[in-house]
């Protein structure tokens, strides 16, 4: 017999989420995600002067604020044909990189461990030692990890005046030039959090954990709340729990002058292609969209006032030639060709996210400590850009949870045309034209709920793996 | 004290920003001061199921309720139903939840620009109609109407800011819990004076060059940018640079003009944000307890007056005069 079970408030993820649930036999054979909240973002961008992009759009999200204003800056020196000064480029990817590096930490302690704490894993034989880490609000390495993230974004502050909204990431460059003494503070916190890294989440070098090759070594890492996480993991079976499409995109993160850090690519049966921006395309047979699916170029934001009763979302669905795709930390570590994550591209589930998420932190870490190794002081950080009347341009990052696009087109002077793609977008999509569903809707098929689940765990871990930005979904 | 902290339809960054508080961080100095968080979206373990039983309780009574803060505008659209933001598993808008639960609570907060004002939610043509809580923009009103108080006694706090300083909150939950937050602590906005009574202007490390209207003509440059750059930290209330944001920043700081993110109607300025309108080479915005004419009069002599190195520096993106040590007599 199939039952529904509507699922919400659903907290610990940034914005509104609703989910509802058929289930049979104690399985999930069917889910819907619905991104509840319409602010229309797209919209508000209409009329006005391009470069109020930069104030406006990071506001989108307090969460990832630096990854909309790294969009909209590559956006509008794309509509100008124009490039950062190569030491602005640096200072706005060190800028986005610390974001994404506390998005991680922030996920994996105030997000996504808590649910590990629940009573209803009480007996297990890590559930005290995870209770004492990562009890909400409470647990010792809750704590611990809050205090370094707030320590990180320093950085931020000293660099761009505060987090969020970040001003400081323009069109030309950064506004703000760093000095040989903001050089050596910067090192300073970064030198804190790694010494946070390896005693609290690793246990162990970085560069131990970024030297992982294959499941097998995974599994053998015992130390630092990332032991416990494997640890729990392995007992709970998370490496089959909620598998996405085996479709990995990454746009490539942190363009520098040499390149970008991440490499960009699209993944699939075992091998990295180039990612076909022009195939992008935005379904909106079941959202509270009207009009036509449209490439975002020429994508519009019509929202339904009546909310139809075929669709079930604000949120459009997003297809990279028809398909979907899942984005996100892993898929950005397997396109860039990490051995471990390659590794972990075919089980593609809960456990593989997060692992992949832990192996981003180390990562985005030594390349952050590279970054800043790299940056000249006595170099100019802006360059002018002149920004045509007419014209239209489109800037292409990662943020933390994946890949997010913003197209823009000008005409007189005026925004004519602004859409985003936000990561979230693309995972949790609801379904599109051909009933096809979106990578979160078909990754909680199958996964258990136990009798008197209301809220079922094993929906909470595959929901959490992915990490959402609803408020970035639906903009 | 208790509170309970809802999510309308912002963007999540006043709670995000709120992690940021330091010494003590968050946990460490809500549990200090006695104050218990029954639910936050971001921080607690409580979902779905959970979270609906809490909220009913409250509602009926049989929860007691301090503080409710409530992060983000709120969603009138469309048609007054509120329907562009429905709280998940409830079946019921947030606008509907706001005031039931409102009329519940000791006292309100409004967190961010967006619960206060509306903010930049309510940015463009609005076409969710977004208030925030007691104001429309700059006119009271707003979801929760114009002559709203709480059982405590006191109309919304209004904790604005895009997004607030974590310290803000902190300390505006302190003074409730402490019973000295009442209205005379609040200025004419709703906003809590002891951030309020402060101009962003006030230990800007850019305050020489604006002595001397030395400014800077392009972002990056290090001058006084209220001349050209749109900066209205000389009007806009907020202790930004005497506290300071995130260790030691501020948008002034780091070479941003200041937007005034804690007024009404910031989001729309009228014209480019970091851009100065003039009339007649002159800037619109002056400061506004200042009679124009001595301004003009004033900002003339000391531009005559300004000190080569005040005005090469300005123009730079670093110092490059630096001041001369002063030779003993």
């Amino acid at each position: 017999m199939t039952k529904t079970l509507l699922v919400g408030p659903f907290n610990r993820v940034e914005g509104d989420l609703e989910i509802r649930l058929e289930v049979a036999d104690g399985r999930v054979t069917a889910a819907y995600a619905n991104s509840p909240m319409f602010r229309g973002f797209e919209r508000m961008m209409i009329g006005k002067g391009p470069e109020d992009a930069l104030t406006i759009t990071p506001r989108i999200c307090g969460i990832c604020s630096i990854s909309q204003s790294a969009a909209a800056a590559l956006a509008l020196a794309d509509l100008a044909g124009a490039e950062m000064a190569p030491e602005g480029a640096r200072v706005a990817a060190l800028l986005h990189g610390v974001e994404n590096l506390l998005d991680h930490l922030t996920h994996f302690y105030l997000f996504f461990m808590p649910d590990f704490a629940r009573s209803g894993y009480a007996g297990r034989a890590w559930h005290e030692r995870v209770q004492a880490r990562f009890l909400a609000g409470q647990g010792s390495g809750t704590r611990a990890a809050v205090a370094a993230r707030a320590e990180l974004f320093h950085v931020v502050g000293l660099l761009g005046g505060k987090w969020p909204h970040t001003l400081a990431i323009q069109t030309g460059g950064v506004t703000r030039a760093p000095s040989v003494r903001d050089k050596a503070r910067i090192g300073a916190w970064l030198a804190g959090f790694r010494r946070f890294l390896e005693r609290e989440v690793f246990g162990a070098p970085l560069e131990a954990f970024d030297t992982l090759a294959d499941v097998a070594g995974l599994e053998r890492w015992s130390t630092g709340d990332a032991g416990l996480f494997l640890e729990a993991a392995q007992d709970t079976g998370l490496a089959g729990l909620g598998r996405g499409p085996g479709r990995y995109m990454s746009f490539g993160a942190y363009p520098v002058p040499e390149g970008r850090l991440f490499r960009r690519g699209m993944w699939q049966d075992g091998a990295v292609g180039p990612v076909d921006e022009t195939a992008i395309v935005e379904d909106l047979s079941h959202a509270w969209m009207l009009g036509e699916a449209a490439h975002p170029s020429a994508g519009e934001t019509r929202p339904d006032a009546a909310m139809r009763a075929d669709a079930y979302s604000w949120c459009k669905a997003p297809r990279l030639g028809g398909e979907t795709v899942e984005v996100g930390a892993l898929a950005r570590q397997i396109v860039d060709g990490h051995p471990l994550a390659v590794a972990l591209a075919g089980e593609g589930g809960v456990r593989a996210r997060v692992a992949g998420r832990l192996l981003e932190i180390a990562r985005t870490q030594i390349a952050l400590e590279g970054l800043l190794a790299g940056i000249a002081p006595e170099k100019p950080f802006m360059t002018d850009v002149a920004l045509p009347r007419d014209g239209s341009g489109v800037g292409l990052v990662e943020a933390a949870r994946g890949s997010l696009g913003h197209w823009l087109s000008v005409a007189g002077g005026r925004i004519s045309s602004y859409q985003i793609v936000a990561p979230t977008t693309w995972n949790f999509s609801p379904r599109d034209g051909g009933g096809v569903p979106g990578p979160v809707e078909a990754a909680l098929v199958g996964a258990e709920v136990l009798e008197g689940e209301d809220t079922p765990l094993a929906v909470q871990h595959v929901v959490r793996s992915f990490d959402p930005c609803m408020v970035c979904t639906v903009h | 004290m208790n509170v309970l902290w809802l999510q309308t339809a912002g963007c999540g960054g006043c709670s995000m920003s709120l992690l940021c508080a330091e010494a003590p961080g968050v946990f460490d100095l809500l549990d200090g001061a006695g104050i218990e968080m029954l639910w936050h979206p971001s921080f607690s373990e409580a979902t779905g199921g959970e979270v609906r039983a809490l909220l009913s309780a409250i509602e009926a009574g049989e929860q007691k309720l301090d503080v409710l803060c409530v992060e983000g505008s709120v969603l009138m659209g469309p048609g007054g139903t509120g329907r562009y933001q429905m709280m998940a598993g409830t079946g019921r808008s947030m606008l509907d939840w706001v005031r039931a639960l409102s009329a519940m609570a000791t006292h309100v907060v409004a967190v961010g620009t967006c619960a206060t004002y509306g903010g930049v939610t309510s940015a463009g043509e609005n076409l969710t109609d977004a208030v925030g809580l007691q104001y429309d923009g700059a006119h009271r009103g707003g979801a929760l109407g114009a002559g709203f108080v709480a059982k405590g006694g006191l109309p919304v706090v209004n904790v604005a800011g895009c997004p607030t300083h974590p310290d803000w909150v902190t300390e505006t939950l302190m003074m409730l819990a402490e019973g000295v937050l009442d209205t005379a602590a609040l200025d004419t906005l709703g906003r809590p004076k002891f951030y309020a009574e402060n101009l962003v202007h006030h230990a800007c490390p850019k305050n020489e060059f604006y002595e001397y209207k030395a400014s800077a003509e392009k972002l990056s440059q290090i001058g006084c940018m209220m001349e050209h750059l749109g900066c209205v930290g000389t009007q806009a209330v907020g202790d930004c640079n005497i506290r300071g944001w995130n260790g030691e920043g501020s948008c002034t700081r780091a070479g941003y003009p200041c937007i005034n993110c804690t007024a009404p109607e910031f989001e729309e300025p009228g014209h480019a944000f970091a851009e100065t309108p003039k009339f007649a080479g002159i800037p619109v915005g002056l400061p506004t307890d200042m009679p124009k004419a001595w301004f003009m009069a004033l900002a003339s002599l000391s531009k005559a007056a300004t000190p080569p190195r005040i005005g090469r520096n300005a123009v730079s993106d670093r110092i490059r005069v630096p001041p001369s040590p002063k030779a003993r007599s």
